[in-house]
């Protein structure tokens, strides 16, 4: 047992090794969800719980799954926790379930829950896995809780259904952003969360992948005629 | 007839673009979008599996899963639709094993063109999500494959068109926290406000 280690796979991919917005990984299944802060934070369960599990067990097994058929069998035990976590969400929330509708069986392709199987699990023992697991769904929830709470607040003016910014409509003075509202907001707020993550950490700003030659002859200002 | 098929494929295509509107693939897609060629041979792929895998997930539903799908076999009052998840991925990881090794076979300039994207198709939530929302829309067999393959060429329209900004964009000076990932994520939200637009056509 080493509590050192168990802190830094749960604290790294919070910030530091984000899955959005360093890792690109599980941006697939959740833009799409973030426009209210109840339906989100479901997903980010569903997520978490997935994540967390799958690698847990992955890494139980991870001495006896031939290396040829590995991803069949992730794949299998992913594709499980999901189906268990979908009939869950039928029978006791039928409502978010309906209004995820496809998202959470796409958790399965979702890349965060293979990634993190394929580059974490089958090398670690199964506790710190499980960990590392939990780190990374919530350091996902994090972007995706962050995005949500700007579009449904800027958006529509509410929190969880109830009124904060009382809108135009109903009497108040907010005027909604109806722009927010439509999905393809959620990139540009992402985009705008990675400036404002790599503002702060100078680290993850990546390279241009070409460089500027300096000026291969300086031009001599005091030899340059002027013509009148 | 064949307009109705026409107008099928012109919605998956622009109105329900699957990588600009439903937000599906997004990890290959920004991850893979550097080079205007990688993108257009990760397209190629995309549209080939989802050709084959949405019309085979098609009978699979409609013969084997479906509420009482199994009455053809003498089985009534079956409901499988609790292992359709597991089901589709398999048919998905086992066409694009297929492939893999067809290609390799019979057309190795074709391998070695797509070989290094086919594995990763597997992990591609356009794959599995062109075949859950052919599902929710209850196609029949033919609409199936017009939309298995309509949303594979919506989906490589879309890769190679980002790809070509991104080339395009590669030598301007964009400020030190956006450069890379954080500027693409708002090219894509802009890509995307644009294909909002085709919302409502219909033929």
């Amino acid at each position: 047992m080493n509590l050192k280690r168990y802190k830094e796979v749960v604290l790294k991919p919070l910030i530091d090794e984000n899955p959005i917005t360093l890792q690109i990984l599980g941006i697939c299944s959740a833009l799409a969800v973030t426009n209210n802060l109840a339906v989100t934070l479901v997903m980010c369960v569903a997520v978490i719980s997935v994540i967390s599990f799958s690698n847990l067990f992955i890494s139980i097994i991870r001495n006896y799954i031939p290396s040829s058929i590995r991803i069949i069998v992730q794949m299998t035990i992913i594709a499980s926790l999901v189906i268990v976590v979908d009939e869950l969400l039928k029978a006791y929330d039928y409502e978010t379930s309906k209004k995820l509708s496809v998202f959470v069986g796409l958790i399965i392709t979702n890349c965060i829950v293979m990634g993190r199987a394929e580059a974490f699990a089958m090398k670690e023992k199964p506790l710190l896995s499980f960990f590392d697991g939990l780190g990374n769904g919530i350091g996902y929830s994090i972007i995706l809780i962050g995005v949500a709470v700007i579009r449904e607040l800027f958006g529509s003016g509410t929190l969880f259904g109830y009124e904060i910014l009382p809108l135009v409509s109903n009497g108040g003075w907010y005027m909604g952003n109806n722009l927010l509202l439509l999905p393809p907001s959620s990139f540009i707020i992402i985009g705008l969360f990675i400036w404002a993550i790599r503002s702060i950490k100078s680290a993850q700003i990546e390279n241009d992948e070409f460089e500027i030659k300096p000026h291969s002859t300086v031009p001599d200002l005091t030899k340059r005629e002027i013509n009148v | 007839m064949f307009e109705h098929y026409l107008n099928i494929f012109i919605t998956t295509v622009f109105i329900e673009n699957i990588a600009l509107s439903l937000f599906l693939g997004m990890c290959t897609f920004i991850a893979i979008s550097k080079k205007i060629d990688a993108a257009f041979g990760l397209g190629i792929a995309v549209i080939v599996v989802c050709l084959l895998t949405v019309p085979l997930n098609n009978l699979i539903y409609n013969y084997i899963l479906r509420e009482d799908a199994l009455t053809w076999l003498g089985i009534p009052g079956t409901n499988l639709e609790f292992v359709e998840l597991i089901s589709y991925i398999g048919v998905i990881a086992a066409v694009v094993q297929i492939l893999e090794m067809f290609l390799d076979k019979y057309v190795p300039a074709l391998y070695n063109a797509l070989g290094q994207f086919l594995p990763l198709i597997t992990v591609n939530c356009a794959i599995l999500g062109a075949s859950l929302f052919m599902i929710e829309k209850d196609l029949l067999f033919v609409e199936s494959i017009v939309y298995g393959f309509g949303a594979g060429f919506g989906w490589a329209l879309a890769i190679v068109v980002l790809a070509g900004i991104r080339e395009k964009l590669k030598y301007s000076d964009i400020p030190d926290g956006l450069k890379g990932l954080g500027a693409t994520f708002i090219i894509v939200g802009l890509m995307s406000f644009g294909f909002m637009s085709f919302g409502g056509i219909s033929l």
